[in-house]
């Protein structure tokens, strides 16, 4: 193997290895078989039992404890009594839920349910106990530079100041780029996984407003310089510097030079 | 007397100044011919890049942290509070019309200068050029390196964006671990606790656009001077070629329009990069507060060595009772960057005490030629480049999804184990091609011996 | 002299001079020729006919249209074009040749000569030993009067700025905008920044991370008994490793399965315990974040009980950091 090739594939390899730890796939889901005939809220019940329930109980009670026989880890999850259609939809839109493993961060993957599933599920958690609905934010209502402030005084330190991702200890931040008004409203307001989470008295709806559209901004940001190389900083601005520049530079000296022996 | 549009000139400067026997020599210089060769002068030329567009920029640039309140045209920082630095830098970016094309070919140029100061300097290294009578010269490039370090941090400190405020914050962390005089150092660079006194941004602008460009111009004078005064070391090429006759191409006309072509093609990338791929958007960062922060911060690539360093340490103050001796920043801030400095400061007289070669040497060697050289240099290159990796290990954590803790406790093992297997393999492998080539030069030498008569040798 | 010979002489200084006069006009070479190259010249027409086409395009835009990516391109096509030129003129229009030089030879009697100036100058002395350390004196303390102005760049003795905090008994906690912190207002699983009301928010021992914990699960170390009223901590933002701010806080939702709550730092990655008194969990800090006291008032407002349980930020030597043992 060349090289090249051999570097190719370590690379290659890594990310496989990345991406198997980042675990971006859920498990199978469960459906009854008959769920055409099914009214919504009988689908949600037979969802819940069969894909969510190991986890977080049948009754949504959750379970505190590891469950031998259930994974082999045990099924362990948080109640979900209150947490209402807010926590369910941004849960579930986001393919975070169901989870693979209980001690998995849950992370965006591609979502296996249904529209209508999702519905029927979110139903069903939100007659469990109640709870928020669905956030409604408004992004053109925003101020910008409101936005801004809130971003970097609140999410800047985890998210990075475009909401390009980051770490925090025993934890991966994920960017922003794909997540909607909604999502971000709910997230804001849910805290998943290890966020922080923010209360109306912390951020108001119409500071809320303003953080969303910031976020929206922060997609494509105003890239006056030209290409903006994912917006991070002197990271990308090294690579560029060692990839880019150093490599055309001594291709220049070896063009060049040594005139003496090619002619 | 017909006018001669050559010679007139010439007799003109030459009755004034005298020039004419020193042109005489200058045009006729040889410069021994190999490409690794040019590699210092592209640094040079990224500097003339650097003051060019430096002076453009100290035309805008107001270098006082006096607060106002932006109303210019970028939205999302309308009605906030910023720094005068800050907002010079912004209007430059979005009012000024070229001010964002000169401001981003001046950041690259920086980027570049150390990258090709590296480079360059790994020539000389694995190559012996450093080796008397050059010891000077050399000591002079590898000073020229580290003021370029501090030269382009204070650069992109002065713009008071959140970013280099928080690399700010670990400077002075790292001046207050200094031993015994830490906290005095700090006071006085800083004129107080950090953020610092009205003064300190003043202090950090006249350093960076007075101080350190004249410091580095005279290094960079006294350093070619030097290579001139003692010529370019040659690599063996043929008969010609000695410890006492430098062949190459003399300055004109064969070298002049190579190295003229050279600062264009050096320039124009630069510029390239500047219109065309964006450099530490500020306005991005927001200003800088000493209470707000972002993840993914990180300094400059050519100071992504101490990050690293400063990642990798364990969390341990060094304490007498409950008095501490030795911050932990001391460690990765100050010794490793000081070891080091002074191992490359002394290596020429390291290398002649361990060999006891205190020849004058004018003809390189290749890195095979001296196995212990090449085999030192890779290790230690091996060790300050994974500690700068370990630097960047969340931004692994980003894109591999790689566990953080995971990485730095790889790399806690990695930095120590690795030059060393660097060390002995690297040494393995000079002196083994070094053999090979001996072997073949022997086989050939036989091949063409004539054949043993009949009754034997 | 006969006519005859005086014509033969004649004839011979002219030839003679003409000879001269030919060398005269025509010197040995010190550049060899070479051969011209007109596809050479041609290209390196072309290539400074691009360069001016981009330098005036540069000059155009700039005027008309100064977006960035076009004035970089212009400039640096220019300059690319006027390289590219000179590379060419290098490789085709000028003639390939080699020269030879010797390089410098040591100087030993100009060495000796040099020695010899500088120690035969010295004959009319004859304590040079001492005049030689009374000159060190002088320029020493010469140097020390130069340098010493240098003390004023900042407090280079008092230490007590680096001590000092705008916080005190009975000071409320205000947000960035000034409201004050209600106590009902801080929510588990979330993270506030507060300042000392009315004081400056730029020095590093005024911005306070407040977090809420079940005060069931802290264990703060002795003596911090009531520090955290309904769980309420304050620890302050400035990292004690480097000085960058605590601006990210993990709290998890379901503790059997998620790492417990930390203050972590962007910089280095320094954790730090909120339930433990913000000791180090993770990464370089040698040492806790400073613990700010306490106390909700009548109006239900947060107040500071006292002043931190140590300096804040990162240390220095002889700093006494370390809470006593």
């Amino acid at each position: 193997m060349s090289a090249g090739a051999r570097i190719a594939a370590l690379a290659a390899l890594a990310w496989a290895l990345g991406a198997a730890a980042a675990s971006a796939s859920q498990p199978p889901i469960v459906r009854p078989g008959n769920e055409a005939r099914l009214s919504t809220p009988e689908l949600g019940r037979e969802l819940f039992a069969a894909n969510c329930a190991r986890c977080h109980g049948p009754l949504g009670q959750g379970r505190f404890a590891p469950s031998p026989g259930i994974f082999p880890n045990g099924g362990q999850g948080p109640p979900l009594l209150g947490v209402g259609r807010q926590a369910a939809d941004f849960y579930l839109r986001t393919g975070r839920m169901p989870l693979r493993e209980p001690h998995e961060q849950p992370e965006r993957t591609r979502v296996e349910l249904t529209a209508r599933e999702i519905a029927a599920l979110e139903g069903y958690v939100a007659a469990l106990g109640g709870g928020p609905p669905i956030p409604a934010p408004d992004p053109a209502r925003g101020n910008l530079a409101q936005g801004f402030q809130l971003f970097t005084e609140h999410c800047a330190g985890c998210h990075q100041a475009v909401a390009a991702g980051g770490v925090v200890t025993g934890a991966r931040v994920p960017p922003l780029d794909q997540a909607t008004p909604t999502q971000v409203a709910e997230a804001v307001r849910i805290g998943p996984y290890v966020m922080p989470s923010f209360s109306r008295s912390d951020i108001s709806d119409v500071q809320l407003d303003s953080l969303v559209r910031y976020v929206e901004y922060a997609r494509r940001p105003d890239d006056a310089g030209g290409w903006g190389i994912g917006h991070l900083g002197p990271f990308p601005e090294g690579m560029v510097t060692w990839l880019i520049a150093a490599v055309l530079l001594v291709a220049a000296c070896v063009l060049i030079g040594e005139r003496l022996r090619r002619s | 007397m017909r006018s001669d549009p050559l010679r007139d000139p010439v007799r003109f400067v030459d009755e004034r100044t005298g020039a004419a026997p020193f042109l005489r020599k200058a045009l006729r210089y040889a410069f021994p011919d190999h490409w690794s060769f040019l590699l210092g002068e592209v640094a040079l030329y990224a500097f003339v890049v650097l003051v060019a567009t430096g002076i453009y920029l100290t035309f805008f640039f107001e270098p006082s942290t006096g607060q106002i309140v932006y109303h210019g045209p970028y939205a999302p920082l309308r009605g906030v509070q910023m720094s005068e630095a800050y907002r010079s830098v912004l209007d430059l970016s979005t009012t000024v019309k070229s001010g964002l094309l000169i401001r981003q070919t001046h950041h690259w140029a920086a980027d570049v200068f150390v990258a090709a100061i590296v480079i360059h300097l790994l020539r000389i290294f694995f190559t012996g050029a450093f080796r008397k009578p050059r010891e000077l010269t050399y000591v002079i490039g590898v000073t020229l390196l580290f003021t370029a370090l501090l030269e382009g941090y204070l650069g992109y400190s002065i713009v008071d964006d959140l970013l280099s405020g928080m690399g700010l914050a670990i400077g002075n962390g790292v001046a207050l671990s200094a031993p015994v005089v830490g906290g005095a150092l700090g006071r006085l660079l800083w004129d107080g606790p950090f953020p610092g006194g009205p003064a300190f941004e003043p202090r950090m602008f006249i350093a960076h656009v007075l101080l350190l460009p004249v410091l580095l111009a005279t290094l960079i004078g006294a350093h070619l001077t030097l290579v001139a005064a003692r010529h370019h070391t040659q690599f063996r090429r043929d008969a010609r070629t000695t410890e006492r006759r430098v062949v190459g191409i003399p300055s004109f006309p064969g070298q002049a329009p190579r190295s003229l072509g050279l600062l264009a093609l050096v320039a124009a990338l630069l510029f390239a990069l500047g219109g065309l791929v964006q450099i530490n958007p500020i306005w991005l960062w927001g200003p800088f507060e000493p209470w707000l922060g972002t993840n993914g911060a990180q300094p400059d690539w050519y100071l992504g060595w101490l990050i690293g360093a400063l990642r990798l340490m364990p969390g341990f103050d060094v304490t007498i009772g409950s008095y501490t001796l030795i911050p932990n920043p001391f460690w990765g801030g100050v010794l490793f960057p000081t070891v080091v400095l002074v191992v490359l400061l002394a290596f020429p007289w390291i290398e002649r005490r361990r060999s006891g070669d205190r020849a004058t040497h004018n003809l390189l060697d290749r890195p095979r030629d001296a196995p212990g050289r090449t085999a030192f240099g890779l290790a230690l290159l091996s060790w300050v480049v994974l500690i700068f990796f370990a630097g960047s290990a969340d931004r692994m954590t980003v894109f591999f999804g790689w566990n953080y803790v995971t990485q730095i406790w790889v790399y806690r093992v990695l930095v120590w184990v690795v030059p060393v297997v660097v060390f002995f393999g690297a040494r393995r492998v000079c002196r083994d091609l070094r053999d090979a080539e001996r072997i073949e030069r022997v086989a050939e030498a036989t091949a063409r011996a004539p054949e043993p008569g009949p009754g034997g040798a | 002299m006969r006519p005859r010979e005086l014509f033969v002489a004649l004839l011979a200084i002219v030839g003679l001079a003409r000879r001269r006069r030919r060398r005269r006009e025509r010197p040995a070479r010190v550049v060899p020729p070479g051969a011209p190259s007109p596809r050479a010249e041609l290209a390196v027409l072309a290539l400074l006919l691009v360069a001016a086409l981009c330098g005036a395009g540069f000059v155009v835009a700039y005027f008309v249209h100064p977006n960035t990516q076009v004035l970089g391109a212009a400039l640096a096509g220019a300059l690319a074009a006027i390289g590219a030129a000179l590379v060419v003129t290098a490789q085709h229009l000028v003639v390939t040749e080699e020269v030879e030089e010797d390089y410098p030879t040591p100087n030993p009697e100009e060495q000796e000569a040099v020695a010899q100036i500088v120690a035969e100058s010295g004959s009319r002395l004859t304590r040079k030993r001492l005049l030689g350390a009374a000159a060190g004196l002088a320029g020493g303390a010469l140097g020390a009067a130069l340098i010493a102005p240098a003390v004023s760049f900042g407090p280079l003795f008092d230490s007590s700025s680096m001590y000092a905090t705008p916080w005190r008994r009975g000071r409320r906690l205000v947000d960035v905008d000034g409201n004050p912190l209600r106590a009902e207002a801080i929510d588990f699983a979330s993270f506030y920044t507060a300042f000392p009301e009315g004081a400056d928010r730029e020095s590093i021992a005024a911005a306070v991370v407040v977090v809420r914990l079940p005060p069931a699960t802290l264990r703060l170390p002795p003596g911090r008994e009531g520090w955290a009223p309904q769980g309420i901590l304050a620890y302050s933002k400035i990292c004690t490793h480097a000085g960058c701010a605590i601006a990210l806080y993990r709290t998890p939702k379901f503790a059997p399965t998620q790492p417990g709550p930390a203050l972590v730092c962007p910089c280095h990655y320094s954790t730090f315990d909120p339930a433990r008194g913000a000791a180090v969990e993770f990464g370089p800090a040698g040492r806790p974040l400073p613990q700010l006291p306490l106390t909700i008032d009548a109006a239900g407002e947060l107040r500071a009980a006292g002043n931190f349980s140590g300096p804040v930020g990162p240390a220095w030597p002889g700093v006494r950091s370390h809470p006593a043992s």
